[in-house]
């Protein structure tokens, strides 16, 4: 195998990742005191540069396999990995300002771990890069999810993360291992030669799909394996959450779409009738959970199941509009659901609490905080000029090109229920009151790092939500690779 | 290039907006004059947009073309005719009075007139649309500031209530047609290998008369829920009377003309064959809306209410003159969305008026308005006098078209539906003789002060124009007319 600049640019987002954490590691224990929580600025200004260098240097041509077919270097991966490093730059700054995670250099060195995993996963052509991939991801984020030891919930939902991603990869594992067993290979595009030309039964590639399931339906929380993401979004730190139900779940979804699009194309109808089914009970249940919780973390976490529902729509339709939609679908939804857990980071650090009864008074309190919440949760729901609004019309015109009008209108009957509790959660902010109190003797202050983020994912809502070509563009480049 | 006029109209308040979001919370006085100025300015436009609009010519006017997002044939293409020209100096004119009445407000005003712009530019922006996607897109930014106007400074009685159930008819009304727009989307690029959201391409689609038969109803009910079509109407007095003075009126002026136009333009011009089918069905859904809003908004005792379920009459008439689909009843129809939008309009005003001074709508708790508040009253007069439908009046210019093509299609409906006006008579000389010229309560007596200055301007503006339109009918109806022949064009033939 012989050196290729090619083979350096491909990789160079992780090269430079891996770099930023050394250099933290290095600076880090320098910085005393208040100082510590430098490491956030440094952690986020390198990712944002990282991104910068990264869309200068390194975007790909023609799609081409490298390190031995383990990796693909291609738009897909690419733009991907783009979101997952600007998903981590926003974290690390709503980290900075977290009581135990922000003067914690470990914490900035788990997110850069973790977020070169997801570039990796997003990249890989090779089941075992794949499976390692997948694991450089997880374990840095069951850490963090349980990183705040003195809290009995945080601990708790770090070690449930942990089993329960445990017990999902080993049998996503086993699938890998009876796919490389039929098909004597572990390189995605061989094995799709291998299915194409039917040595690989359809009743076994089937089962494997449903093994296959299991492991990333965990990643990006689809229903049946949903069950997880309530109980750690709730108790794992905020910024974390945020982390996981975004980036992770893109990554999720990167993998999905090309495992299967690449590796299963001739049984694409029945796989995509068992993830279409998935999806339409995944938006159910997910936006008919949401409504009860009264704990907005918890909101969040059921309404992001419904979401993962909402862009299974795209990879269902199997076509290039599909997976355009999809990944623009992740885009706008990594941007708004971001804002969404910055500003409750925000609101918690002040106030001590996440019911959504304490919202009361909020936008009183204080009223960009409370604009910012306006955008992030009608982006949710769905509403121009908002990215959300777009994200879902694409998403719903790719099911119904492809004649699944009947998912189309499922998702369309769940969008109904989402308007009604996003919009109770803005009646609170903007409505209630604060029970005998004076709000505007009870601001809600906001540091340097909350407002350059919130004021970053804000413009970025309106941004997608309104000058969509580019975006768009860079979608469809990306799906255009897998056809 | 030229001057890009309506991209103006359609972003000045969302503009003026997000500057007065920015401005400190405190000086509600600069709020409120930043808001003016800017309502100023787009209705300035908008009155030079119909006086230049040329009759003659007809067609799309003051065409902008931009491509959005060219891969999926997403464009933003605004122009303006015959029928929407006269919805766009409507909005003008609701959306400067509606300032003006609401200069009183002092909770938040700088989020109230916030949102109100973003109301209003969601509102111009479907009036000018000429591309699918993009209709839906200003449509909907129209639907969620109501929310929270409504939930916010509405009402405090129902104000919760009224606002989730307007704004969940609304959005399921409103992603009833998207769907349908999606499947003419994908069958006008089956049948034409064009892909495109354009208005003017999706007319030349060829649809076929079975899908356009399955896909009407959906796409024209889904946006008349808007237009408060019966069955689907109960939605909109909740609404209305829970809404602030300057809402209900940005709601019964104007957001129901949005769904009327909607189903218009997408609905009927789009699916005509479709229209013919079902047309029938809509004359039946509006007819029973004209006499029941009727029957009902007589039966009520709170002003709101009764304008409301009148609002529901009134824009039964519209539906009932799109269902004609003959060049005398749109034509109706097309005067009659801007009659009722001024005059509906000046109604909520007032009673808003009213409401602040004596906190009641009660009308047998109200009496004497007369003489405290002359201007009012006179007001009042001329906005029950076009609601009756009296000649000299703008209601009369709109109302006697619709009858008129109803009856060439089915003399019935017309009979029956000419019930409403007796009834109408009923309950706004009832309410003027009560409200203005009974004795006054005692308890109210020494407690109503005459209404200000920006009261009185908002009043004369929008009489003036419904004596103007009355008395000179040709400043409206054949501008009016252009746009129906259009579309009696796609409806082929007449």
């Amino acid at each position: 195998m012989s050196y290729t600049p090619t083979m350096f640019l491909s990789i160079l987002p992780e090269v430079l990742l891996l770099v930023l954490g050394v250099i933290l590691m290095i600076v880090e224990p320098f910085w005393k005191g208040e100082d510590r929580r430098n490491a956030g600025w440094l952690t986020a200004g390198g990712l944002l540069a990282i991104m910068a260098v990264s869309l200068l240097a390194s975007r790909p041509g023609e799609p081409t396999m490298v390190f031995g077919g383990t990796l693909r270097y291609d738009w897909l991966g690419f733009f991907f990995k783009m979101m997952f490093i600007f998903g981590a730059a926003m974290t690390a700054l709503f980290m900075m300002d977290h009581e135990t995670l922000g003067k914690r250099g470990e914490s900035y060195i788990l997110l850069l771990a973790a977020t070169l995993g997801m570039n990796l996963m997003a990249a890989s052509a090779d089941l075992i890069m794949l499976y390692l991939a997948i694991e450089t991801t997880s374990i840095p984020l069951y850490v963090l999810a349980g990183f705040m030891l003195s809290d009995e919930r945080s601990t708790e939902a770090g070690f449930k993360y942990l089993l329960y991603g445990a017990l999902t990869s080993t049998v996503m594992l086993y699938g890998f291992s009876l796919l490389f067993g039929f098909a004597g290979t572990t390189n995605l595009y061989d094995l799709a030669s291998m299915t194409v030309a039917g040595q690989l039964p359809v009743g076994v590639a089937l089962g494997l799909v449903v093994l296959i399931v299991v492991g990333l339906g965990f990643k990006v929380s689809i229903v049946p394996f949903h069950f997880w993401a309530p109980d750690v979004y709730m108790g794992a730190p905020t910024p974390v959450a945020g982390f996981l139900s975004t980036a992770s779940k893109a990554a999720g979804f990167a993998v999905l779409t090309r495992l299967f699009i690449v590796v299963f194309p001739d049984i694409s109808y029945d796989w995509a009738s068992i993830l279409a089914v998935l999806s339409a009970i995944t938006m159910t249940l997910g936006n008919l959970v949401a409504m009860k919780q009264r704990n907005i973390k918890r909101m969040l976490a059921y309404s992001s199941v419904a979401h993962a529902g909402y862009a299974m729509i795209g990879v269902v339709a199997v076509s290039e509009l599909g997976v355009t939609s999809v990944v623009f679908y992740l885009l706008a939804y990594i941007i708004t659901n971001l804002a969404a857990f910055g500003i409750v980071m925000a609101f918690g650090r002040i106030t001590g609490s996440d019911e959504i009864k304490d919202y009361a008074g909020m936008s009183r309190r204080s009223p960009g905080l409370a604009i910012a919440m306006l955008v992030a949760f009608l982006s949710l729901a769905g509403m121009p000029p908002f990215g959300g609004f777009v994200a879902k019309v694409f998403v719903f015109a790719a099911a119904v090109q492809v004649n699944m009008v009947w998912l189309a209108v499922v998702g369309i009957l769940n969008s109904i229920v989402g308007v009604y509790y996003y919009l109770t959660v803005l009646k609170v902010v903007y409505l209630y009151r604060m029970e005998g109190e004076n709000e505007e003797a009870h601001p809600i202050p906001l540091t340097r790092p909350y407002a350059i983020g919130l004021v970053v994912l804000t413009l970025g809502i309106l941004l997608v939500g309104t000058i969509f070509a580019p975006w768009f563009g860079f979608s469809g480049a990306a799906a255009l690779n897998l056809f | 290039m030229t001057f890009p006029i309506l991209s103006i109209i359609v972003f000045t308040p969302i503009v003026a907006g997000m500057l007065i979001l920015l401005m400190p919370a405190q000086r509600k006085n600069e709020v409120r004059v930043m808001a003016l100025a800017a309502a100023t300015f787009a209705l300035l436009l908008s009155i030079w947009v119909y006086f230049t609009y040329d009759s003659n010519a007809a067609g799309y006017q003051f065409q902008e073309t931009y491509n959005w997002l060219p891969a999926l044939g997403i464009g933003y293409h605004v122009g303006v005719d015959g029928m929407s020209t006269p919805l766009v100096l409507l909005t003008g004119v609701v959306m400067f009075t509606g300032v003006l009445i609401s200069w009183g407000i002092e909770d938040r005003p700088r989020e109230f007139f916030a949102f109100l712009f973003i109301l209003a530019s969601g509102v111009f922006g479907v009036f000018v649309a000429l591309d699918l996607f993009q209709l839906f897109f200003f449509y909907e930014i129209a639907v969620f500031p109501m929310f929270l106007l409504i939930a916010i400074w509405g009402w405090i009685v129902t104000r919760e209530y009224a606002a989730m159930k307007l704004t969940l008819y609304l959005f399921i009304g409103s992603v009833v047609s998207l769907v349908g727009a999606l499947a003419m989307y994908w069958v006008s690029y089956q049948n034409t290998g064009v892909l495109s959201f354009d208005m003017l391409q999706l007319e030349q689609a060829n649809f076929s008369e079975q899908f356009q038969i399955i896909w009407f109803l959906p796409v024209f009910l889904g946006f008349a829920v808007l237009g408060g079509i019966w069955p689907f109407h109960n939605w909109s007095p909740d609404g209305h009377v829970a809404a602030p003075t300057a809402v209900s009126m940005f709601h019964a002026g104007v957001l129901m003309k949005l769904g009327a136009f909607a189903a218009l333009r997408v609905g009927i011009m789009l699916l005509p064959q479709g229209a013919q089918f079902w047309s029938p069905l809509v004359m039946t859904f509006a007819a029973i809306a004209v006499v029941y809003g009727a029957f009902i908004a007589f039966m009520q005792e709170d002003m709101k209410y009764m304008i409301g379920f009148s609002s529901v009459s009134h824009m039964g008439l519209v539906m009932l003159g799109l269902s004609t689909l003959n060049k005398t009843g749109l034509t109706g129809a097309g005067v009659q969305m801007f009659s009722h939008g001024v005059m509906t309009a000046l109604f909520f005003a007032v009673t808003g008026m009213i409401y602040d001074r004596a906190h009641t709508r009660q009308i047998p708790e109200l009496g004497g308005m007369s003489k405290v508040m002359p201007f009012a009253a006179i007001g009042f007069i001329i906005g029950g006098l076009v609601s009756m439908g009296m000649p000299g009046f703008s209601g009369f210019i709109a109302e006697f078209p619709i009858f008129m093509g109803v009856w060439y299609v089915q003399p019935w409906v017309a009979i029956i539906a000419s019930i409403s006006i007796v009834i109408t008579a009923a309950y706004i000389m009832r309410n003027i003789r009560d409200v203005f010229f009974r004795p006054m309560p005692e308890n109210l007596e020494g407690h109503i002060t005459d209404v200000n200055v920006l009261d009185k301007v908002a009043i004369v503006t929008v009489c003036v124009l419904m004596i103007v339109i009355g008395l000179f009918p040709r400043v409206m109806v054949p501008m009016v007319q252009t746009g129906v022949d259009n579309i009696l064009r796609l409806l082929g033939g007449a």
